[in-house]
């Protein structure tokens, strides 16, 4: 075990094609979206909110993954946890904060949706659901209409391991197979479905062990490494766009929190397994990586978590000030087009 | 330029041709629609004409079907999807319910959700009960999704081309046994039909018979049998249970000051309950009778020929229930 976390405290930069600035920037996205979900947490705490559903422990493979697309051109049908994803897409903490206190404004849905299904036609994020694993057949979907425009856009669709179980991922994904789409399908298998752990869920080791029955390719990355997550994603991206299909990638990382603000994880994991988790934290590797390449140091870093604090504070102190949705926003838009008389 | 007598099949059929032929965005998925024409063969010829790209044969996954009839149309395309019996599009509620009719709302119009799920309906053809049942009114229980159920083959055409030229999600739905039923059909390219109007089929002072789908053809046949007892029915089509039309339903009752109801869905919980729920609602002082409702038995639909058949509405049952109203 020593030996094995010792490894994977490292990052593999091979093949690496980013330059200092934006490696930097992949760190203050990562620790942005940490914060953030930590307020989140707390404010749930507070009974000043309804509901979390968290994304942290996941920012290293989210991060690589966003920078891998070409943001604002590809489409993103993500998932619940994809709060550092979302982030890095173009959503502010000010959008999230407005979704988790449901306040009018907000820009994915007016608050008619729960926080954390996001969707954003000007970022390219189509939908995604609580029923899980839905957005596969969705993206395959959008994927097939890039196939048939013509267009050299890729979709990118996330979801968890416990998703996989479901129907929808093998249709989904066999329908991507048959029909050669450009399709990239990024599972975050953080080793648990809420409280039933992975060995419970399927009886092959890897998630991605499962993409040649689609006839398509798989990859495994170390999730916890933002920048073999990126490097496995620009494969997979590019991949997709120049026609040769798409390719299931599997991201090992792990939810070190409850799985939404509903749950109680003491009931199904014992502290240690969670501890030993916490000491592989993609944001901690990548901060001993940035050192160890001179991009940072402890200023670098305290002025980082300072300016990240401050908009998260200016975030939570705006949404809570924000007024409610009208009660004539209830009814509407079902029915294109607008049917606001 | 005349109306010319076609098939309901051949009313899809153009339908379908004329919406490609006017929208390269408009495309054709599901199973069967492509080598073998449809399952039905409305899209026969199809994939000669217009080529694997539009018209494309898809593996058995209902889920999947319909679900990347979402994203495609999510995407900027106008996926006509076709789904073989209403029966198995239980397999994509999920894509149909939670997202066809939903994501418009939820995220607050920033997606339209173009797509029409084609599928048939329906007993009278001994496919059992996985196969046959009629529960379009489920599907019309969800805001978001409009619900088409034509009767003539001049309404299938002119609600199909409808449909696909619509930025909401339609579930159209054709009764697997009426296909080859016959009418006059205009040929215009632009020939629509409004989205969720009824229509009067036949005129009468005596009683209201509110009914859709296969209910036309069953409920014609009772007024013709009531017309020689002296009995008027007047049968008002619904053809769309979303957008539900009953203007011309209170526009006839206030005439007739009766009302029966015909419909295949099961009895419970139907469109029979929501036309005497807004009867009564609106119209209670023009009641002289009870509305009555002629569905499906209370079963799961059987397969042999004489009991599936005691299972259905028929015109005897609709005389039956239009006498008791009349009273004698």
């Amino acid at each position: 075990m020593a030996t094995d976390l010792q490894t994977a405290h490292q990052i593999d930069d091979t093949g690496i094609d980013l330059d200092d600035q934006t490696l930097l920037e992949m760190y203050w996205q990562m620790v942005r979206a940490r914060r953030l979900d930590e307020r989140v947490w707390i404010l749930h705490r507070q009974g000043k909110i309804a509901f979390h559903i968290s994304g942290i422990g996941h920012e290293g493979v989210q991060v690589g993954a966003a920078y891998a697309m070409r943001r604002g051109h590809d489409y993103a049908s993500l998932y619940y946890r994809d709060l550092a994803f979302s982030l890095s897409l173009g959503l502010t903490p000010l959008d999230f904060m407005l979704a988790v206190f449901g306040k009018a404004g907000e820009p994915t849905s007016g608050s008619r949706q729960m926080p954390s299904h996001w969707s954003s036609r000007k970022l390219g994020m189509l939908s995604s659901s609580s029923p899980v694993a839905t957005q596969v057949p969705q993206a395959a979907g959008a994927a097939l209409a890039c196939k048939l425009r013509g267009d050299d856009r890729v979709v990118i669709v996330t979801l968890g391991e416990g998703s996989t179980s479901e129907g929808d991922f093998y249709e989904g994904l066999n329908w991507a197979g048959v029909h050669q789409l450009p399709l990239v399908c990024l599972v975050q298998n953080n080793i648990y479905a809420i409280s039933v752990p992975v060995h419970l869920q399927m009886a092959v080791p890897n998630v991605a062990d499962r993409a040649p029955m689609f006839g398509i390719a798989g990859a495994i990355v170390d999730g916890n490494d933002v920048l073999a997550s990126y490097c496995v994603m620009r494969e997979a991206v590019e991949r997709a766009r120049s026609g040769q299909g798409a390719t299931l990638v599997e991201a090992k990382t792990y939810r070190p929190v409850p799985h939404s603000s509903d749950d109680d994880d003491r009931t199904y994991r014992s502290r240690d397994e969670v501890e030993e988790w916490k000491k592989r934290d993609a944001i901690l590797r990548f901060q001993v990586y940035l050192r160890e390449r001179g991009l940072l140091d402890d200023d670098a870093i305290a002025e980082i978590e300072e300016r990240v604090r401050q908009e998260v504070d200016e975030a939570h102190a705006a949404a809570e000030a924000a007024p409610y949705p009208p009660p004539e926003d209830t009814l509407f838009p079902v029915f294109a087009p607008d049917d606001r008389v | 330029m005349a109306d010319r007598p076609i098939t309901i099949r051949e009313a899809l059929s153009a339908a379908l041709r004329e919406e490609m032929q006017r929208d390269e965005r408009v495309f054709i998925m599901g199973e069967e629609v492509g080598v073998w024409g449809g399952t039905y063969a409305v899209t026969r010829g199809f994939l000669d004409e217009f080529g694997e790209k539009r018209v494309r044969d898809t593996p058995i996954a209902e889920m999947v079907i319909a679900g990347a009839a979402v994203g495609a149309a999510m995407a900027g395309l106008r996926p006509v999807a076709e789904i073989m019996t209403i029966n198995f599009a239980f397999l994509a509620l999920d894509a149909i319910v939670n997202h066809a009719a939903k994501v418009r709302y939820m995220f607050n119009g920033q997606f339209t959700v173009p797509l029409v799920i084609r599928t048939t309906t329906g007993g009278g053809k001994q496919l059992g009960a996985t196969h046959s049942h009629a529960p379009e009114v489920i599907f019309a229980h969800f805001p978001g999704l409009y619900v088409a159920v034509p009767g003539t083959a001049y309404d299938a055409k002119g609600m199909l081309k409808a449909s696909i030229r619509d930025d909401n999600p339609v579930l159209f739905v054709e009764h697997s046994t009426m296909l080859q039923r016959r009418s006059p059909v205009p040929d215009d390219p632009d020939f629509l039909l409004p989205i969720g109007k009824s229509d009067v089929k036949r005129r009468g002072d005596d009683v209201t018979i509110v009914t859709f789908g296969k209910g036309l053809e069953w409920s014609t046949a009772a007024a013709e049998t009531l017309a020689q007892d002296g009995i008027e029915a007047e049968i008002i089509d619904l053809r769309w249970l979303r957008p539900l039309d009953l203007e011309p339903v209170f526009e006839s009752f206030k005439k007739t000051n009766r009302c029966v109801v015909v419909e295949e869905s099961l009895p419970m919980f139907n469109v029979g309950a929501e036309v005497a729920a807004r009867l009564q609602d609106e119209l209670f002082d023009y009641m002289d009778a009870p509305v009555k409702r002629v569905a499906a038995m209370d079963v799961p639909l059987p397969y042999a020929a004489e009991i599936e058949r005691m299972a259905l509405p028929s015109p005897e049952k609709i005389v039956k229930a239009v006498k008791e109203v009349v009273g004698g």
